[in-house]
């Protein structure tokens, strides 16, 4: 990687803007097929409330916590997973460059490997569910009798951008396991929307090591369970301290520069194709 | 994708090999049997090549329809780290919906019908169903109609719809051991699963499966097939994968809606059928009469709609044009 200097890279805007106009311009060409692909991609977020809604239809309280406070957990869940899908997801797409060998093409133009191969992709169709995804967050914060103040309302506006950090880190450093695993396949779902789904409910229904694992070994308890506890002034029955909440921010800087690192070696290892 | 087309260009290319291109043309004719009109008349012009030989129609029908189920079968015999990163994958996903519909039904013992040990089987085999009757996005045949490439699909004696089938039916006979197996090993050593008390459960099971199998083929012909009017069909192959998946009760078991809305879901819809039929036969959630029903309404919506794959593809043949040269 050649040292380019902060100016340079300010240079390459242009190019980088070209290049997610050119995105935007090929998704409105097939228009039938991108308006039902819009449409489709909101549903992936309206189906995630709604299974909460039906599961908390058969059942009055999940795990001691009701239906709004389960509408706010998933509600921060999916918006920050919205947001890092929006921005970064496509960045799954990383296996097909490296199992094809065109991610040569990506590495010899004088840009930056990451945001080019985001922009080569920029899932236009994603951008509608940003905004239901914030309508449910908004509807929760609305529903639940939260006792504002700063701090709150920090931790409210905060928590999602965290979030779509954090989820944005897992989903680059699952895409990185291409350059060592060729035909990973399916395997970064497990934590990307694995992750999302695991967030999305009250952490106590998973029982010990799993809950361990997923929620702080990885750190998804910190994208909505505890920032949702903090909102809502509640104890966390499973004994952390009250500012816990206040930690995504902290657990999404560290999923970041890992998921930087773990980029930067993986770019090394890659050797092209060799059929 | 290349692989695909490497096999079936093996099985053809070996006749071609041995007999020249005028003897595969006249076996392939003989094997395709009785499909063979169903690849002439684009546009009423006819392009029937003679048949060369009556004998034993069935038969050569049925060995072409081995040989491309073969194919499907060893194709993903070959793709074994994805197979791998896959199973991974499912059975993270088992214990979570397992954990959280386990929550749900915790508060009364059961839910909709379903005891503990009925919804960690339901979870778990689930899971490796999802794989076998295959719900995920599928854009083999779309991205031939876009690139062209599917004019060398009618080329061929078989019919597009059965040779897509066999080949499917071969990918589903792989995911039955090597995806269905390892969840449901995973789920037995750490949940209590449910015990099939029906001597015919299992049976029912197996020819359920195949059914949903042949079902969710069909509607992926289908939404790919709007590619030969809409070029892109990355949408409707979307919104099939989040119907399928949604109504087809992979997020939530579809009897925790309203009894109306589950039975009109299930009669008016073609979705309940690929999941939610073999998963509550395997339960035994219904007494056997129902049990055995569910299956014959997913047997009619399985032949509905390789009716409507087979007039659909008729029609598109009648408005595709090649590109290219």
């Amino acid at each position: 990687m050649p040292s380019v200097v902060w100016w340079r890279k300010v240079g390459n805007l242009p190019a980088y803007r070209a290049l997610a106009a050119g995105q935007v311009r090929s998704a409105l060409s097939y228009r039938a097929s991108f308006v039902v692909d819009l449409v489709t991609s909101v549903m992936a977020t309206v189906f995630d409330v709604l299974t909460v809604l039906v599961l908390f239809g058969v059942t009055r309280t999940i795990a001691g916590f009701t239906l709004p406070e389960g509408v706010l957990i998933v509600g921060l869940a999916s918006c920050g997973f919205a947001w890092a899908d929006f921005a970064v997801g496509n960045v799954e797409r990383l296996k097909t460059y490296v199992r094809t060998g065109a991610f040569d093409a990506v590495l010899v133009r004088p840009l930056a490997a990451l945001p080019q191969l985001l922009l080569m992709d920029l899932p236009v169709r994603k951008a509608l569910r940003v905004v239901v995804a914030g309508g449910v967050l908004l509807a929760a914060l609305l529903v639940n009798d939260i006792a504002w103040n700063p701090q709150r309302v920090l931790l409210a506006v905060l928590t999602p951008f965290a979030g779509a950090a954090f989820y944005g880190a897992i989903f680059v450093l699952s895409a990185t396991l291409a350059f060592w695993w060729v035909d990973s396949g399916e395997m970064g779902s497990a934590f990307t929307y694995g992750g999302r789904d695991f967030a999305s409910y009250p952490i106590p229904i998973y029982p010990g090591w799993f809950r361990g694992v997923f929620a702080y070994g990885m750190g998804f308890g910190f994208v909505a369970y505890q920032p949702a506890l903090a909102l809502l002034g509640r104890p966390d029955p499973l004994g952390l301290p009250s500012w816990a909440g206040y930690c995504s921010p902290l657990v999404a800087l560290v999923a970041v520069v890992i998921a930087a690192a773990v980029w930067r070696v993986g770019v090394r290892h890659y050797r092209s194709t060799g059929s | 994708m290349a692989t695909l087309r490497h096999d079936v260009f093996h099985l053809f290319g070996k006749c071609g090999a041995a007999e020249g291109v005028a003897g595969m043309v006249t076996r392939l004719y003989k094997t395709s049997g009785a499909l063979r009109k169903e690849i002439n008349g684009v546009d009423g012009s006819n392009a029937s090549v003679p048949v060369i030989s009556h004998g034993r129609p069935f038969r050569d029908t049925l060995a072409t329809f081995g040989a491309l189920w073969g194919s499907g079968f060893r194709r993903f015999m070959t793709y074994r780290q994805a197979t791998i990163a896959g199973t991974f994958t499912n059975i993270v996903f088992g214990f979570l919906r397992c954990y959280v519909l386990l929550a749900v039904s915790k508060q009364s013992g059961q839910v909709a019908g379903y005891s503990g040990d009925k919804i960690a089987t339901y979870v778990w085999i689930g899971q490796g169903l999802l794989n076998v009757v295959y719900l995920w996005s599928w854009t083999e045949l779309s991205d031939r109609i876009r690139t062209g490439e599917v004019v060398s699909d009618l080329l061929r004696p078989v019919h597009p719809l059965v040779s897509y089938l066999a080949a499917d039916l071969g990918r589903a006979g792989h995911a039955a051991i090597f995806r269905l197996l390892p969840p449901l090993a995973a789920g037995a050593i750490f949940f209590d699963l449910y015990e099939p008390q029906r001597w015919f459960t299992i049976p029912l099971f197996v020819v359920s499966v195949l059914f949903a199998t042949v079902s969710s083929l069909a509607l992926r012909f289908l939404v790919n097939a709007t590619a030969y009017w809409l070029h892109d069909a990355r949408g409707p192959v979307a919104l099939l994968m989040f119907a399928g998946t949604m109504l087809g009760g992979v997020y939530f078991p579809l009897r925790f809606l309203p009894e109306w809305l589950t039975v009109t879901l299930w009669v008016a819809t073609p979705f309940p059928s690929l999941m939610q039929t073999p998963l509550d036969v395997l339960v035994e959630l219904d007494p056997a009469p129902v049990q055995g029903g569910l299956v014959v309404l997913q047997a009619g919506w399985a032949v509905v709609l390789l009716t409507i794959s087979g007039y659909v593809q008729r029609r598109a043949e009648r408005r595709l044009v090649a590109q290219g040269g």
